[in-house]
């Protein structure tokens, strides 16, 4: 084996963001998406090789961390540009290069009409570059740089057609309420400084039992403002509101960004600090009830939407709040392996939701769809191998994992938040399979998008197939009953001496918790049949007799009339006043006032410089005699 | 031996008429025989001070004054003819071109 190979990770798409950047518009096509995805999958056989090696490792000597360079050191304060390679920074990376390879192929063939083709896979190369920084990072500080150039890429590619005013606004949402998230973050590490003096996650993690005592204010107020952080980037209530506007972007980056990696980026930030989390006890409680908040209010707005790719944006933050759940009782692995199996799925669906949008010339109301199976049959197959996934049919990967939640929480968070969590999975199973039934079964409903319909080229269902075929098996690396592989490959990441662990044995509960759960998706899945193919004037009559429920499900609870209201209008309010009295009045004034006084001197100043030589000498003289009239008379 | 003083007061008078002329004057070229005049009236008082302190640091003075005001000759003189080349005058009221 090659020592230190680490950083070829970060440079291959570096090499492929400085080609595409620079000279992207002068290569052709072709040329541009070749570079990009070989980046990319060069960049996943290095990680994959990371992963083989790090399987070959004992568990004890599982973390190491190779230092690039010294980036930065002002007195004692010492920031190296250092990769740390465990188990849990091996398994991100094998998730963030192996979904964008797919992702990066299939972009390929799906923006292949676009003209800004050359900018799209320079963005999507940094986003990649970016990611693994956050996630190979040995210290806060990397992390933090990870942190706000994926929220850049991820503005820039929502943004990504800005021509449309829309996709424009909601690259600025997003970004904005990125903001507030990061802007605790960015606190949580200042005060990470002011308590440990070092920013290094080993020696921070080393001295938290002495310098954090357990259930201290400093450890809650310091896991909270990490916490806000972790909120704002993987969409959760409050501040989950950026994501489905976040679906203006390309369905690719939403696949890979707002689905798969980046959205993920505050649970594996949880999992990564839980040795801070575990000595704080409130903070964890807040993070269980935010995540089922969060899974429960957005599967619910998922029920009534008709937008495609918003469906699966709203299952996106109901699946993030699954896993904010599993680590915020504790269950690290759990939370990672879902995190794990959703980047599968959830791309998948994306991708499939894009192959749809492509073939029916950009329409993504589902109910203009129907039938679309006998048209699009590769794409219905791939996306209903993502469905029972994400319903957590047995056998597909989303039942292993959320199984392996469900389980956690019932064992640390008792029954009341596993109904809730369980209702929540009733729901998922319902709001997927009633998308999967409105696109792809029944008759068309709109005769003319049907008719133009077509499956997409191979390059772009290559990757569904591939996807899929993860979708389905990539459960079996966390079976239940005390097999989980990855539980036993995480263990030396995420279980240190001292921290708090679930320590029950496998038995007769997990596997009836196992069946109900089962039984519930398959439950979930029959009714949306039953709704929506066998009886479908049901859903309207529903829609009637509830309405004013219906309407606040549509209208999403009124969330964003609320922060409308409640923060942008003051704050737009406090902006209006300051550039109009503040700016235009005071500083202008100011600036303008010394330009007046300056234009009013000027002539009288002006009249003196006559241009007379005589004038100049006489004024010479006179200037003498006084000053000679002064030294004598003094 | 004439006392200092009478050598002042000459010196003083020829000052003032070079200022006069330089104030009342308006011919560039009488204007310039001022200006020489009030440099050798302050000639006149260094050498006088020299000779009355027994120093030798006013005939110095004198020396480096005389060899500033034969390159200020030359250069002025210059501009006066280009002045008449291209304005075809030399009353310096006719030329005001720093005007502000």
């Amino acid at each position: 084996m090659f020592p230190n190979y680490e950083w070829l990770l970060l440079l291959f798409p570096l090499i492929g963001v400085f080609i595409n950047g620079l000279f992207g518009h002068k290569l052709g096509r072709r040329a541009v998406a070749w570079i990009a995805c070989l980046a990319i999958g060069l960049a996943f056989l290095v990680s994959l090789s990371l992963l083989w090696a790090q399987l070959q490792l004992p568990e004890d000597a599982s973390s190491t961390s190779s230092t690039l360079f010294n980036w930065m050191s002002v007195g004692d304060f010492r920031i190296d540009l250092t990769l740390l390679i465990d188990p849990l920074s091996v398994l991100m990376a094998v998730v963030v290069t192996g979904v964008s390879t797919v992702i990066h192929i299939y972009s390929a063939g799906y923006m292949a009409e676009d003209r800004r083709y050359s900018r799209y896979f320079t963005f999507l190369n940094l986003f990649v570059f970016a990611m693994l920084i956050l996630v190979l990072g040995n210290n806060f500080l990397m992390m933090y740089v990870g942190w706000e150039a994926v929220g850049l890429c991820s503005y820039l590619l929502i943004g990504f057609w800005f021509e449309r005013p829309s996709a424009a606004n909601a690259g600025k949402k997003a970004f904005l309420v990125n903001r507030v998230g990061d802007f605790g973050f960015a606190l949580g590490i200042m005060l990470i400084f002011a308590t440990f003096g070092t920013l290094d996650f080993s020696t921070v993690f080393a001295n938290a039992p002495a310098l954090l005592p357990r259930g201290s204010e400093l450890a809650t107020a310091l896991t909270l403002l990490l916490l806000m952080g972790a909120v704002g980037k993987s969409a959760q209530i409050p501040l989950y509101v950026w994501l489905p506007d976040a679906m203006e972007g390309p369905t690719p980056v939403s696949a890979l960004i707002h689905a798969a990696t980046m959205v993920t980026a505050g649970v594996y930030m949880i999992a990564r600090n839980h040795v801070l989390f575990e000595r704080a006890p409130g903070t964890m409680h807040v993070i269980v009830a935010i995540g089922l908040a969060t899974a429960f209010f957005a599967a619910t707005m998922a029920l009534v939407q008709n937008d495609m790719k918003r469906v699966l944006a709203y299952s996106t933050i109901s699946q993030l709040g699954y896993m904010f759940v599993a680590v915020g009782v504790g269950a690290y692995a759990a939370g990672m392996f879902h995190l794990t199996t959703h980047a599968f799925f959830k791309a998948l669906l994306f991708l499939g939701a894009g192959s749809v949008m492509h073939a029916l010339s950009g329409e993504l109301d589902i109910q203009k769809m129907g039938g679309l199976r006998e048209k699009l049959p590769t794409t219905y197959l791939t996306f209903v191998v993502g469905s029972l996934a994400l319903a957590g049919v047995p056998l597909f990967s989303g039942f292993f994992s959320k199984d392996e939640i469900m389980w956690n929480v019932w064992l640390e968070a008792g029954p009341l938040v596993w109904v809730i969590a369980l209702c929540t999975a009733f729901l998922t199973a319902f709001y997927t399979f009633r998308l999967v039934f409105m696109a792809f079964w029944g008759k068309p409903r709109d005769k003319k998008l049907f008719g133009h319909a077509h499956e997409s080229s191979s390059i772009m269902t290559v990757p569904l197939v591939i996807l899929a075929v993860f979708a389905a098996i990539a459960g079996f690396i966390g079976l239940p009953g005390g097999l989980s592989l990855i539980e036993k490959f995480l263990h030396p990441a995420l279980v240190t001496p001292g921290v708090h662990r679930i320590a029950a044995e496998h038995g007769v509960i997990e596997w009836v918790l196992l069946l109900i759960s089962a039984v519930v998706a398959l439950v979930g899945i029959y009714v949306a049949y039953y709704m929506y193919v066998l009886k479908p004037e049901i859903p309207k009559k529903l829609a009637k007799q509830w309405s004013s429920v219906y309407t606040l499900l549509v209208r999403k609870y009124y969330v964003d009339e609320a922060y409308t209201e409640v923060i942008v209008k003051p704050l737009k309010d406090i902006g209006g006043f300051l550039a109009s009295t503040i700016d235009k009045g005071l500083i202008d004034g100011i600036v303008n006032g010394i330009g007046s006084v300056t234009t009013g001197l000027a002539p009288i100043l002006g009249g003196m410089q006559a241009g007379l030589v005589r004038e100049y000498a006489f004024s010479i003289l006179i200037g003498a005699v006084a000053v000679l009239g002064y030294l004598i008379l003094r | 031996m004439v006392p200092v003083e009478y050598y002042l007061i000459l010196s003083a008078i020829l000052f003032s008429i070079g200022v006069l002329g330089v104030i009342i004057r308006r011919n560039a070229i009488v204007l310039f025989l001022c200006i020489e005049l009030m440099l050798n009236a302050v000639n006149l008082t260094f050498i006088a001070f020299g000779r009355y302190l027994n120093s030798i640091d006013g005939q110095v003075f004198v020396l480096i004054v005389m060899t500033v005001a034969a390159a200020e000759v030359a250069v002025g003189l210059g501009i006066i003819v280009a002045l008449f080349h291209s304005k075809e005058t030399t009353s310096v009221d006719d030329i005001n071109l720093l005007k502000g």
